[in-house]
């Protein structure tokens, strides 16, 4: 017997007024699972990520997680269940230290019913799991006020802050736009270190080489539809993913 | 000879910070002269005014407790155009206990402050969604409703108000309460701001989505925020209206909103110390200018501009980046 997948999307639609931003989207994703999420830009993938998440109410279909019905919950009750995700535009609270920017999520509920309680010395909690981003523990980086540190460093904190709250589903919008491949090569296995301890991951990528690599799975979406959908070198042959990345053949 | 500022404050800021600041007295007196000073100023100044003087200093003092509880909002991202709403609440409420009911101030001004911050909250829980101008507009609209409700329904003394209330046992314990009240408001206030939860709640004012997205229930909070703020008010409201021993519409006037925000905007957002500095400044520049008639709006919204071109920042960010930022001028050779 198959386990039950620890996400199950079915059906799934959104509109926007008259824009169809999903239409009749359904997919599985197993615990431990890498699933890459592409598409062309407007394609519906970060509105996807945004009805999974609670940011968006689906105008139709069902989200299941560990078999429980999270449609259209409050976001905050959905990170509580254990997922949690990145943006796009990194939202940093850019007033706040990058430390303090950990801070918010080391107080959430859901790292407090994890732990039993309070961290005892959060700066310090905060400092390690920068660390483990990429912020040197040395320098002074860790000390900046978010608006003063460079992109790269701003991607890190948006990933450290959703490692904070020690989820079972992390949702990647995009971490690797805006960053240098050595930048990229860097975060790789952070994501690699992420898997090994059984977390699944959802990533929204337009990196394909490097997305490619660590996948198992690839969904490509078009104008809300799910085109293809299986391997990376299968899905990318398909004529359908062709058609959608380099337009009708003249 | 050329000359340059050379910085030397490093010495005394590690030797101020922490523990060790208890190493010397001086150290001790660097750090608690900006706390005490004022403090005890405030304490000997209200024993010292005439009794005119006296009553514009429980003025200043409503304005800077009004000042730290828009402060407390837009620190949350919640612009409040409407202080005059928890203001004039907590007038009524007082009022209202005071006169039909026969209770005494010191139970009237407590469950005023507490009543008066749960009205207000529930009157602006269904608009904790808008953000940004949407909200504001809706602060400022409600307490001119309100004086319209008690204008056309003649409802509490309708235009006239209520008068003959209970008085305060006496000037100096109207002062007195007054000013430690505003002081432990300040300190207590400022504290709650540097804890866990005033990071949540500055969090929210800077992206309340990534907030959300910690497992946060942005709505709790921001309620939270707006009974501490709107409890602050209606204390104000409140009070007063036992000094006065009247309570009327004027207590929903634009000067209860608009005043505090020109007091946080001169003395600095942010740190609620700005705030009250900045009704220490405008609430008695105001009586000193009354002398002037017809001009003296004029003057008044000269100064306003002044202080918010030349210290954009606010006077209570200069004056503490002056204090910690020790200078000599030294020969460059």
């Amino acid at each position: 017997m198959e386990a039950s997948p620890l996400l199950n999307v079915s059906k799934l639609y959104k509109n926007f007024g008259g824009v169809q931003a999903i239409h009749d989207l359904s997919f599985d994703l197993a615990e431990g699972e890498l699933l890459g999420l592409i598409g062309p830009n407007g394609s519906g993938k970060t509105t996807a990520v945004n009805l999974i998440t609670g940011f968006v109410k689906p105008t139709e279909g069902e989200v299941l997680y560990r078999g429980q019905n999270i449609t259209g919950r409050a976001p905050y009750k959905i990170v509580r269940l254990g997922i949690a995700r990145t943006f796009q535009m990194v939202k940093p609270f850019y007033q706040l230290p990058a430390y303090k920017n950990m801070i918010i999520p080391l107080c959430s509920p859901r790292v407090k019913q994890l732990i039993g309680g309070k961290y005892g010395d959060r700066d310090a909690v905060a400092l390690d799991l920068l660390e483990e981003v990429g912020f040197e523990r040395d320098a002074y980086v860790a000390y900046k006020t978010a608006s003063a540190l460079p992109q790269g460093y701003l991607k890190r904190l948006e990933l450290a802050k959703v490692i904070a709250l020690n989820p079972d589903l992390i949702i990647l919008d995009e971490l690797f736009s805006g960053l240098s491949l050595a930048e990229v090569a860097s975060i790789v296995p952070i994501i690699e270190k992420l898997r090994q301890e059984g977390k699944s991951i959802i990533m929204i990528e337009h990196r394909l080489k490097e997305l490619f690599r660590i996948a198992d799975r690839v969904i490509v979406l078009n104008y809300g539809e799910k085109i293809a959908e299986g391997q990376a070198n299968e899905v990318m042959e398909s004529d359908a993913v062709k058609k959608a990345y380099l337009g009708a053949e003249a | 000879m050329q000359k340059r500022k050379e910085r030397i404050d490093r010495g005394i800021k590690v030797r101020s910070s922490d523990v060790f600041a208890l190493s010397s007295w001086r150290e001790m007196l660097y750090v608690a002269a900006p706390r005490l000073l004022p403090i005890v100023g405030l304490l000997v100044l209200s024993f010292t005014l005439s009794i005119y003087w006296q009553r514009v200093l429980l003025s200043v003092c409503v304005f800077a407790l009004l000042a730290i509880s828009w402060d407390i909002l837009a620190q949350t991202g919640m612009i409040s155009l409407g202080q005059a709403l928890f203001f004039g609440t907590g007038a009524y409420l007082a009022g209202i206990m005071n006169h039909y009911w026969g209770w005494p101030p010191y139970i009237t001004i407590p469950l005023a402050t507490i009543f008066g911050g749960l009205l207000c909250t529930a009157f602006l829980i269904p608009v904790l969604r808008l953000r940004g101008i949407f909200f504001s507009m809706v602060t400022l609209v409600l307490p001119l409703m309100l004086v319209r409700i008690i204008e056309a329904t003649r409802i509490f003394g309708g235009t006239e108000g209520i008068s003959g209330l209970t008085a305060l046992p006496s000037r100096w314990v109207e002062i007195y309460v007054l000013v430690i009240v505003l002081w432990a408001a300040l300190f207590g206030f400022r504290r709650m701001m540097n804890s866990d939860f005033g990071l949540i709640l500055k969090g929210i004012n800077d992206n309340d989505r990534s907030v959300m997205n910690a497992g946060i229930n942005i709505y709790w909070f921001k309620i939270q925020a707006l009974f501490i703020a709107s409890s602050i008010g209606a204390f104000a409201g409140a009070f007063l209206t036992h000094v006065y021993l009247f309570v009327g519409m004027p207590v929903f006037a634009l000067d209860y909103s608009i005043l505090p925000i020109a007091s946080a905007v001169v003395g600095g957002i942010g740190t609620l110390a700005g705030s009250m500095l900045g009704a220490f400044i405008l609430v008695p520049l105001s009586e000193i200018l009354r002398g002037l008639g017809g001009l003296r709006i004029v003057i008044y919204g000269l100064f306003l501009v002044v202080f918010t071109v030349a210290i954009p920042e606010g006077v209570f960010h200069y004056i503490q980046r002056k204090y910690h930022q020790f200078e000599r001028w030294v020969e460059v050779e």
